[in-house]
């Protein structure tokens, strides 16, 4: 009898994403052979990037020869069904990115761009990776984190709750009654 | 008696009587303005108010989501009328105010018709803008605000950043101290804010035009005591 879906070959996608910036630096690095391999051996089969508003074109690629299969787009309305469909996303450190990604519990790598003036978005993703709920690299670096990467080390981030502030504007104004 | 006064008035001369009256009014302002930050940081009513006034500012992305998600959890029928003032170039965050708009319609608990009114405010400064044309975007923008501040008088304002808040809430405080609207100012700092408040944060709680700051990160609380940490709302 075996497998009845020996043809059908369970993808496991990577999905790059840089939101609506420009991060040429992340699609450079993600579209390195070094990173397509290293991606390759920890056994992720398709490389899908939305690129935003970047000015470097990655290589697309079948995946016939036995390597990643890479794609690409721009934008999209919304990129949650790709994110639901990933098994690793690699974003760029925007908040928004960021807890959409932990929200669906996906295993998640933040790269900072360091070409952004003003860069306060580091901070979030270096203090939730202390946390152990993402990988947080640079450009520069993503090749040395997705090889080491052990995603079993990984914490499930619980969703906030802005009920508390509610509450405490409530009790400020008075509202609270009876 | 008589001689006394007219010496005083002829020999001291106008000019003397206008510094005082400077300095007399300077320092009754002062007073006021002292007596404003004070009970800006108490609690408000003592007995529960009527429905009040709310004045929300949107910023982009980031921002929008995390105030939508506070306004979710919010009792809506006890802050009405709302308006969402967004800045001139954003156009998504109104639109998504609108969304959660209609969804309270829907939901039908609360008397929601002609509750919520969505409005644009001209920016001060647009990202990359020269500083030296930013003085007259600023000013045209300060003209804007005061006049939409003049029109809604809130009685409670939520904002979360930008800039654009900066303007609004200025303009709150001064109505405050001149007595022309008491308005309860709420800042909630961004949650990608861990180490360092923001600007617009930082400038509102140094000068103590805000009445709460809620910051999302424990860091923040132990650097700016006087803010409220209540965990992250996303």
């Amino acid at each position: 009898m075996g497998e009845s879906h020996d043809s059908v070959k369970s993808k496991r996608i990577v999905f790059v994403t840089v939101g609506t910036t420009c991060f040429d630096s992340l699609v450079r690095a993600v579209d390195t052979q070094e990173v397509r391999e290293a991606l390759f051996k920890k056994g992720y089969t398709d490389l899908v990037i939305q690129m935003g508003r970047g000015s470097y074109i990655p290589t697309k690629s079948t995946g016939e020869d036995g390597s990643l299969s890479v794609d690409y787009f721009t934008f999209s309305s919304s990129i949650a069904e790709y994110l639901k469909s990933a098994s690793l996303v690699i974003s760029h450190a925007g908040s928004g990115s960021i807890f959409e990604t932990l929200r669906l519990k996906k295993p998640l790598i933040v790269v900072v761009n360091e070409d952004l003036m003003d860069n306060h978005q580091s901070e979030l993703a270096e203090e939730l990776a202390e946390r152990n709920h993402l990988f947080c690299a640079r450009p520069q670096t993503l090749y040395q984190t997705i090889s080491g990467m052990d995603l079993g080390s990984l914490v499930a981030y619980q969703p906030g709750d802005a009920t508390p502030v509610a509450n405490f504007i409530n009790r400020f104004l008075g509202l609270n009654d009876e | 008696m008589d001689n006394v006064y007219s010496c005083f008035f002829s020999d001291m001369g106008f000019l003397n009587v206008a510094i005082s009256l400077i300095i007399g009014i300077s320092t009754l302002i002062m007073i006021r303005i002292f007596y404003v930050i004070y009970w800006s940081s108490k609690p408000r009513y003592s007995k529960p108010p009527g429905p009040l006034t709310t004045l929300i500012v949107l910023g982009s992305g980031g921002h929008t989501a995390e105030m939508l998600n506070l306004l979710a959890v919010m009792q809506m029928d006890r802050f009405k009328p709302r308006y969402y003032i967004a800045a001139a170039t954003d156009d998504m965050s109104l639109q998504k105010a609108r969304v959660l708009e209609d969804s309270l319609i829907k939901k039908a608990e609360v008397e929601v018709v002609g509750t919520s009114h969505f409005l644009q405010i001209y920016r001060s400064r647009e990202v990359g803008q020269s500083y030296v044309t930013s003085v007259g975007t600023t000013l045209i923008a300060l003209t804007h605000a005061l006049w939409l501040m003049i029109k809604i008088r809130p009685q409670v304002i939520l904002c979360n950043g930008p800039g654009t808040c900066i303007p609004l809430c200025v303009i709150a405080f001064f109505f405050k101290v001149l007595g022309i609207r008491w308005s309860s100012i709420f800042y909630v700092e961004s949650i990608a804010r861990v180490r360092r408040l923001s600007l617009s944060g930082l400038l509102l709680y140094k000068l103590r035009m805000v009445d709460q700051l809620f910051v999302q990160w424990p860091q923040l609380k132990s650097k700016y005591p006087r803010a409220n940490y209540v965990g992250r709302l996303m």
